[in-house]
């Protein structure tokens, strides 16, 4: 058969791997800047922008979704047309996805640190900037299913497989969770509220680890070790049975985030079921990249890119043990909310995601420039300095995880509990350092591969164009009589990606419908009323400033955790919380139940300077509370879209009587302050947040 | 305050993991058969896929 030319393009791969070194430099400091706040709170510098809780959403997003996103795209710009035998479907919309995703970035780091955030993790931004990512996801997967179209090779490499079903599946989960209807350009209501909410939030949280820090980059170690290594994949079998039990099992993990909290008992099972299964196949991916090794093991000595391949198969198959561990609920009640997880989930991103990133650069910018990589003892200099970093890292958050998990849970023989929250604040203060430390000089290694990455670049000659030629598909293939179904599927991307979809949308269907459909059945506690005007208010100022990325708001049923901070939540306490505000990590108490502990004027100075009223707190200042005067032009907005939700506020509600309500009860907290001496004008944002904070928990407090 | 699971109320809610367990179950098994099956030759020809560039 006559052969066709064509070629490679490698600008658009070399453009991604850039862009992926830059965001791994810029999100990696974002995050050792918040790992030293967490030490130092004066870092904060009592500016809004620079605050805890604008910034560490900003390092979440910028690791997992520029730093992680670019390489994913690099991945697959370097390997589809490669194993496909075809160049990119298309040139023009390669480029309209590069600069649309760089875009994205950049924007979402702007409003993070502005405070336009919708509070659910590592999908935080607003609904504009979801609609961008949706324009954006959809052009790449037109790229991407494209090439796989006009491919010259008639099998689907296992790679190109992770790649489709982990595009399938981020779509569907951003669509979902990204639910909203918006009150103002910058500011929107989720679509679920409070247990729905948390179920939905985390099927998607779970899944963004999944389907973006996990299967994406099985397709890339599918790929680039065996590259690296010159041998095939230990075993094409392994990685079928693989690839369909990972994408099956993944979708359901996500309850194993709600262990113990208000969610239906037959979700929190259903998550740990499936959690404990996908040890299999997570073991199965990380065994099937090692032995591809076998018989190489000496390779592993001398070339740098194997070493970083090995580290990060290894933490892959750690964090992947450790996953399904955590999701036992023995487990999960002292794990949960503490540093343990922190531990856990940069296990994952810094040596399964970094490293293999690292590994993958190593092996690419030398290939694509034409030359060796300017300097392997650097190279392995940077895997050791990456290693130190990341135990310097990592066991100090396990410590300091269980640390505090302990103390939290310890009582007196007398039956008091034994610490008090600041007590375990303080005694994790070392650890934060520590990791602190850690982090940075993972960062310092990273800086090492520039340079020799750029050192690389000087030596070699950019191949932008790689001239190849291959025999066209035949039109009418004939399978041989034996095939089975699998094979079927094999040479069919349509159906792949029917398939895959099929796959996990059962597991989101079954688990989210059931709590969906029964909103009406939700047992609304008669004494549960909906926010007053100025809580809503003070409660967006929560969510604006990021507190959830330290105070849960929810008591899970422990002896401990009840003595500490009241009656355990329900699920019917949240009916009315758009977005839910449970959190996931306890850096400072929970809240569920505050309002009423503290009168308005320790709130008041709390705020204003933390250690003020509690010493030794680690919380920043927020000074601009009490400058800012409290926007209320969107209020009336705001009551309209709560009402489409079924919020009973009275009719025309938002019109007048809203505001109304809203000075009233802001005058009567400013009396009360001023009658302790503190004088400030009503319209503050603080006062706002002090009647968010007095509201917390109270319905329920009140009907005993 | 008695809180109920209002997921109880649910008529046949019991079926669903089930139903969802057996579409896994049987998926899986048939995905064991064919890989168990599948031609020794083919198998090698897809794993060098990459390094024949």
């Amino acid at each position: 058969m006559e052969l066709e030319k064509f070629s490679y393009d490698n600008r658009i791969s070399r453009a991604f791997a850039f862009a992926t070194i830059f965001w791994a430099v810029v999100g990696m400091l974002v995050g050792v800047i918040a790992a030293f706040q967490l030490a130092f709170p004066a870092l904060n510098l009592d500016i809004a922008e620079t605050t805890f809780g604008r910034i560490r959403p900003l390092h979440t997003n910028a690791v997992i979704f520029a730093f992680v996103g670019n390489g994913i795209f690099t991945a697959v710009y370097y390997s589809f047309p490669r194993v496909l035998k075809t160049r990119m479907y298309s040139d023009k919309l390669g480029w309209v996805h590069f600069w649309g995703w760089q875009f994205i970035i950049v924007l979402a780091a702007v409003t993070l640190l502005m405070g336009f955030t919708v509070s659910k993790e590592y999908a935080e931004l607003e609904w504009p900037l979801d609609i961008l990512i949706t324009i954006v996801w959809v052009i790449f997967g037109i790229n991407m299913f494209g090439t796989v179209l006009i491919r010259r090779e008639r099998h689907l490499y296992v790679g190109v497989w992770f790649f489709l079903a982990s595009w399938v599946t981020v779509a569907m989960l951003h669509i979902v969770n990204s639910l909203a209807i918006p009150v103002s350009f910058t500011k929107s209501y989720s679509a679920f509220a409070g247990v729905q909410d948390a179920l939905v939030q985390w099927w998607y949280g779970h899944n963004a680890v999944a389907f973006f820090l996990t299967t994406p980059y099985l397709g890339l170690m599918y790929y680039f070790v065996p590259k690296a290594a010159n041998r095939p994949i230990y075993s094409y079998r392994l990685s079928i049975v693989h690839f369909w039990s990972l994408i099956f099992l993944y979708i359901w993990a996500g309850p194993h985030h709600l262990l113990y909290t208000a969610l239906p008992e037959w979700a929190q099972s259903l998550g740990t079921v499936f959690s404990i299964m996908l040890i299999l196949p997570s073991w199965g991916g990380m065994l099937n990249g090692l032995f591809t090794l076998r018989g190489a093991w000496d390779k592993v000595r001398t070339e740098p890119v194997l070493k970083f391949f090995v580290v990060a198969l290894t933490c892959y198959g750690m964090a992947t043990l450790e996953g399904p561990l955590l999701s036992l609920k023995n487990v999960s009640s002292y794990s949960h909310y503490t540093d343990w997880i922190v531990a856990h989930v940069h296990v994952g991103a810094l040596g399964w995601n970094g490293f293999l990133t690292f590994g993958m650069m190593y092996w690419l910018i030398p290939k694509i420039y034409r030359t060796e990589l300017y300097s392997k003892k650097l190279a392995s200099t940077h895997f050791w300095i990456g290693t130190l970093g990341m135990i310097l890292y990592a066991i100090p958050m396990y410590w300091s995880g269980f640390k505090q998990s302990l103390m939290w849970k310890s009582f007196t023989p007398e039956g008091q509990l034994t610490y008090t929250f600041m007590d375990s604040v303080q005694s994790v203060i070392p650890f934060y350092i520590l990791r602190a430390i850690g982090g940075t000089i993972y960062l310092a290694g990273v800086i090492l591969m520039i340079y020799n990455l750029y050192k690389t670049t000087k030596i070699g000659s950019f191949e932008a164009e790689v001239e190849m030629q291959a025999p066209p598909l035949e039109k009418t293939y004939k399978a041989p009589a034996k095939a089975h179904w699998h094979s079927w599927i094999e040479r069919r991307p349509t159906q792949l990606l029917v398939a895959s979809f099929i796959v996990v949308a059962i597991g989101g269907a079954v688990e989210i419908i059931p709590t969906m459909l029964v909103k009406s059945n939700i047992p609304t506690i008669a004494s549960v009323k909906p926010y007053t005007p100025l809580e809503l208010q003070g409660r967006d100022i929560y969510i604006r400033e990021g507190c959830y990325t330290c105070h849960s708001q929810m008591i899970r049923p422990f002896r401990d955790e009840v003595a500490r901070y009241g009656e355990y939540s329900k699920a019917g306490e949240f009916v009315y919380d758009r977005p839910h505000q449970w959190g996931s990590k306890r850096t400072g108490p929970d809240l569920a139940r505050e309002g009423g502990k503290n009168p308005n004027s320790w709130h008041f100075n709390h705020m204003l300077d933390p250690r003020s009223t509690s010493p030794g707190s680690i919380m920043p200042a927020y000074p601009w509370l009490f400058e800012n005067d409290l926007n209320n032009k969107t209020l009336p907005d705001k009551i309209r879209v709560m009402q489409k939700f079924g919020v009973p506020y009275e009719k025309d509600y938002g019109k007048a009587k809203a505001q109304e309500d809203l000075d009233k009860q802001a005058q009567t907290i400013t009396d009360d302050l001023k009658a302790n001496k503190i004088n400030i004008s009503s319209k503050k944002e603080i006062i706002a947040v002090i009647a968010y904070l007095q509201r917390l928990g109270k319905d329920i407090k009140a009907e005993k | 305050m008695k809180f109920r699971n209002y997921l109880e109320t649910m008529t046949g809610i019991g079926i669903y993991p089930l139903i969802s367990l057996l579409i896994f179950f049987i998926f899986f098994v048939g995905c064991l058969i064919y890989v168990f099956k599948a031609d020794n030759n083919k198998m090698e020809e897809m794993k060098n896929i990459p390094l024949d560039e």
